[in-house]
């Protein structure tokens, strides 16, 4: 390998339709897991922010969750939902976004001065009225926060589903490591750092969108 | 086949326990590769990290290089390391230490940014020289966050260092690897549940020593994460 420059250029010229096929393939196992997360997550913080007994325990689960080792975690699924397939590293994929969501959920919640419901209330907001237009919204400087570690968390941890031969993007590491040829790595590690850019810059401006008074950015809560 | 009997295969293999594919000895190859990267990266990351909290210079350039380290997938790094290196500690260790220095960075200036300024002030107007407030007074004060900065980054590089397997080194990754290259899972999900065994140890370690080997004064002001 004393030969062999880092990139080959013309082998990335010749595989971009495989690389684009990759990629699409990332995007989906590692971004369907943050969307579905996102929807339990914020049906699961509001009982949290309504009930806070149930969230100390659910915390003290998802922060063992977020411990768990993804290798481990794939390997353990794969009697139930087989070797190679994208449930296998989507599921666990799913918690992770769950565990760092729901904090970010509750908290984004509980910051919703008292005053501000109070106000809504006597202005005539029903419950429900009040938690779509009200506190919702003013949670969404928190969740975007939240949204940007889990995604970006997840594009990278995605990779390692390779090991049990569904990574996506990280099919190009082993790939790679078994011929020893070190262009399909770079050119991996490059598109994983890119769509992991797009997704933040995507996020960044849905908050802008979203919560144009959120101007300073408020604490992810890793 | 089912969950008990692969369990009781691989604790019973003889093989599994003595000799250099044992138990003991790969959680010891795996403690040791994750305890000489957490070094390393807390050599790096801490004073620096304490520094530029102190100074208050850099903190932007700290917040966005951790976001943007998150993105780095530890496979792609541990594969091209190798390539680029050859097989050795040092080509895993290099990615390792990257995975856990940034956490103890932003971990180190959280804290000593978090410090009360009020006491900071306190502290230079009775005479301490700049070194001497960042040791006795910012430092104590930081200790919960940075603590809590030493959990995350010591979790991650347990769970990463399975990956280390991957490409030839030893741990608890090797029965994961090897299993599923000889598709006897019995080894594969033994090495796992390890694996996972061994990260929530760390967690459960990590939760005493800040609830224990804490000052008195600095336990009440931990913030849950």
């Amino acid at each position: 390998m004393d030969d062999e420059p880092i990139v080959r250029w013309y082998w990335i010229g010749d595989h971009l339709g495989y690389l684009g096929h990759l990629l699409a393939d990332h995007a989906v196992i590692a971004l369907v897991p943050v969307l579905i997360g996102l929807l339990l997550a914020v049906p699961l913080g509001l009982a949290c922010a309504r009930y806070p007994r149930l969230y100390q325990p659910l915390s003290a689960v998802f922060n063992i969750v977020y411990a768990l080792p993804s290798l481990a975690v794939f390997v353990v699924l794969i009697p139930y939902t087989g070797l190679a397939t994208q449930a296998t590293v989507m599921i666990p994929l799913t918690f992770y976004a769950l565990a760092v969501l729901l904090p970010t959920t509750v908290d984004g919640l509980r910051a919703v001065p008292d005053a501000v419901r109070q106000a809504a209330t006597a202005m005539g907001y029903g419950p429900w009225h009040r938690l779509t237009s009200v506190e919702l919204p003013a949670a969404v400087p928190y969740l975007i926060a939240g949204l940007r570690v889990a995604a970006v968390s997840s594009i990278s941890l995605a990779s390692v589903g390779a090991l049990v031969g569904r990574g996506g993007l990280g099919y190009l590491f082993v790939d790679g490591f078994q011929r020893t040829f070190p262009t399909p790595i770079v050119a991996g590690i490059a598109l994983i750092a890119v769509l992991a850019l797009a997704v933040d810059l995507l996020l960044v401006a849905a908050r802008r969108l979203l919560a144009p008074w959120a101007v300073r950015e408020k604490g992810a809560g890793s | 086949m089912n969950w008990l009997n692969w369990l009781s295969d691989f604790f019973t293999d003889p093989d599994h326990l003595s000799g250099p594919d044992s138990i003991a000895h790969r959680v010891s190859e795996h403690l040791l590769l994750s305890g000489e990267a957490l070094l390393y990266a807390a050599l790096l990351a801490v004073p620096l990290g304490l520094l530029i909290g102190y100074t208050g210079r850099g903190v932007t350039a700290v917040t966005a290089l951790a976001g943007a380290a998150r993105a780095l997938p530890t496979l792609g790094l541990v594969t091209l390391a190798v390539l680029l290196a050859g097989v050795g500690d040092t080509a895993v260790l290099m990615p390792l230490v990257a995975l856990a220095a940034p956490p103890l960075l932003v971990a180190a200036v959280e804290g000593v940014r978090g410090t009360d300024p009020d006491v900071r002030d306190a502290a230079r107007g009775i005479g301490l020289t700049h070194p001497q407030v960042l040791r006795q007074v910012c430092l104590p004060s930081a200790a919960p966050t940075l603590l809590a900065g030493f959990r995350t980054a010591t979790v991650q590089v347990i769970a990463t260092a399975t990956v280390a397997a991957y490409v030839g080194l030893g741990g608890l990754g090797r029965y994961v690897i090897d299993g599923l290259a000889t598709r006897q899972y019995a080894v594969t999900v033994g090495g796992a549940l390890l694996v996972v065994l061994l990260a929530v140890s760390a967690q459960l370690f990590f939760a005493l020593l800040a609830r224990f080997a804490l000052p008195p004064g600095l336990r009440a002001q931990q913030r849950p994460r």
